[in-house]
C-alpha cells in the first residue's frame, strides 16, 4: 500500500508497532466490518475502528437518536437527535476519518435479511442489547462462517467473546436457548452505567483489530467478564459443545429463528 | 567514509520523529531478507533512535557514521520479516 503523507501521519503510531507496520495498516484499510447496533456498544466500537482506518464500516440500526441515548452513545449528539442512528454515527465517524467508507443500513435485522447483510463483510460485531438479536446474529455467523465479536452490557457488568465458527465455541454452546422473556429485565429496569459500553466496546474493537491483523490471541473459546463496581476482569473458558444445536456436526437448528415475542428490543 | 553497497537508499533529511522511523520501517518492509538499506538523515535524535528501534524489531545495524556537519549515514540489513 502506498500511503499518502497524510496517512503516514495519521497512522504513524500504528506503523511503528512491530505487530502492525505498513502491511498491517494496509490489512486494516482493506478490512470490511459490519456492526449490528449503533447504540451504546456500536458507538465506541465504530469510533475506534474508524480511527484505526478500517476501510469499510457498515452499521445496522433501525432506531433514531433520542436525548436519553446521549448518556452513553458517544457517536451521537444534541444536533443529531431525531436522525437515524446510522446517519448520526456516519457523520461522526466520517468527520474523524474520511478514509473510512461508512455504510449506513437503517433496517430492522431479521432472519430474512441478515445473511444478505453480512455476506460481503469479513467480520461481524454484535453490539445489540437484546437476546433475540444476539441469537440471530450468532446463528447467522455460524451458518455463514463469519467471525463474530460479541459484546453485552447491563448495569455495571459487561462481557465480550469472539466466535470463530468451526474453530471455537458459539453463543449457543454457552446458553442453548435465550432466557424466557420474564427473566430479562424490562426496558425501564435495564439501567447501565454510561461509561460501561466504552470499556466493553473498546475490548470489542481490540478483538476486531487483532482478527484483521492476525496477531495475538482472540477471545476464542473464552468469555471475558468485567465488573465495574469491583474493577475486576474474569475470563471463563467456554468449550465447544459437541451437542450444540447450531455449531455441532449435526445441528438441530438449520434455519434462522426470530424470537421476537415479549422481548424488549430497544437498542 | 566506508561504503557498503546497498539495495535501496532513502533520504529522510528534514523529517523528525516518528516519521523518520516510519519511513525507514516502510522501506525495510518493502525489501527482501538479507538486503541492505542505506539511510541519510539529519535529525540527531533519529541517529540514535532509528538504530535502536531497528535492532528492537530484529534488523541488523551494519554501520552508522556522521558524514558532515549535519548528516548521518546508516546501513541496516533486513534480518526479519
Ligand atoms: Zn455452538
Amino acid at each position: 500500500m502506498n500511503f499518502t503523507d497524510e496517512q503516514l501521519q495519521r497512522y504513524s503510531r500504528h506503523i511503528i508497532l512491530p505487530e502492525v507496520g505498513g502491511r498491517g495498516q494496509a490489512k486494516i484499510a482493506d478490512a470490511k466490518v459490519i456492526m449490528v447496533g449503533a447504540g451504546g456498544l456500536g458507538c465506541p466500537v465504530g469510533f475506534y475502528l474508524a480511527a484505526a482506518g478500517v476501510g469499510t464500516l457498515a452499521l445496522i440500526d433501525n432506531d433514531t437518536v433520542e436525548l436519553s441515548n446521549l448518556q452513553r452513545q458517544i457517536a451521537h449528539n444534541v444536533h443529531t437527535i431525531g436522525l437515524p442512528k446510522v446517519e448520526s454515527a456516519q457523520k461522526t465517524f466520517t468527520a474523524l476519518n474520511p478514509d473510512v467508507k461508512v455504510v449506513p443500513l437503517k433496517v430492522r435485522i431479521s432472519k430474512d435479511n441478515i445473511l444478505d447483510l453480512i455476506r460481503d463483510y469479513d467480520i461481524v460485531v454484535d453490539g445489540s442489547d437484546n437476546f433475540p438479536t444476539r441469537y440471530l446474529v450468532n446463528d447467522a455467523c455460524v451458518m455463514a462462517g463469519k467471525p463474530l465479536v460479541s459484546g453485552a452490557i447491563l448495569r455495571f457488568e459487561g462481557q465480550v467473546t469472539t466466535i470463530i465458527p468451526g474453530k471455537g465455541h458459539c453463543y449457543r454452546c454457552l446458553f442453548e436457548e435465550p432466557p424466557p422473556p420474564g427473566l430479562v429485565p424490562s426496558c425501564q429496569e435495564a439501567g447501565v452505567l454510561g461509561v460501561l459500553p466504552g470499556v466493553i466496546g473498546g475490548l470489542q474493537a481490540t478483538e476486531v483489530l487483532k482478527l484483521i491483523l492476525g496477531k495475538g490471541e482472540p477471545l476464542m473459546g473464552e468469555l471475558l467478564m468485567y465488573n465495574a463496581l469491583n474493577s475486576s476482569f474474569r475470563k471463563v473458558r467456554v468449550p465447544r459443545n459437541p451437542a450444540c444445536p447450531v455449531c455441532s456436526e449435526s445441528p438441530t437448528i438449520t434455519e434462522l429463528v426470530d424470537y421476537n415475542e415479549g422481548y424488549c428490543t430497544l437498542q | 567514509m566506508s561504503r557498503i553497497s546497498s539495495d535501496k537508499k532513502i533520504d529522510i533529511k528534514g523529517l523528525v520523529c516518528p516519521y523518520t522511523f516510519v519511513k525507514a520501517k516502510l522501506a525495510i518492509e518493502s525489501m527482501e531478507l538479507g538486503q541492505i538499506l542505506e539511510i541519510v538523515l539529519d535529525h540527531e535524535e533519529a541517529s540514535r533512535s532509528i538504530p535502536r528501534s531497528m535492532e528492537d524489531h530484529g534488523q541488523k545495524v551494519l554501520h552508522l557514521e556522521k558524514i558532515n556537519d549535519s548528516d548521518w549515514l546508516l546501513y541496516i540489513r533486513k534480518d526479519k520479516e
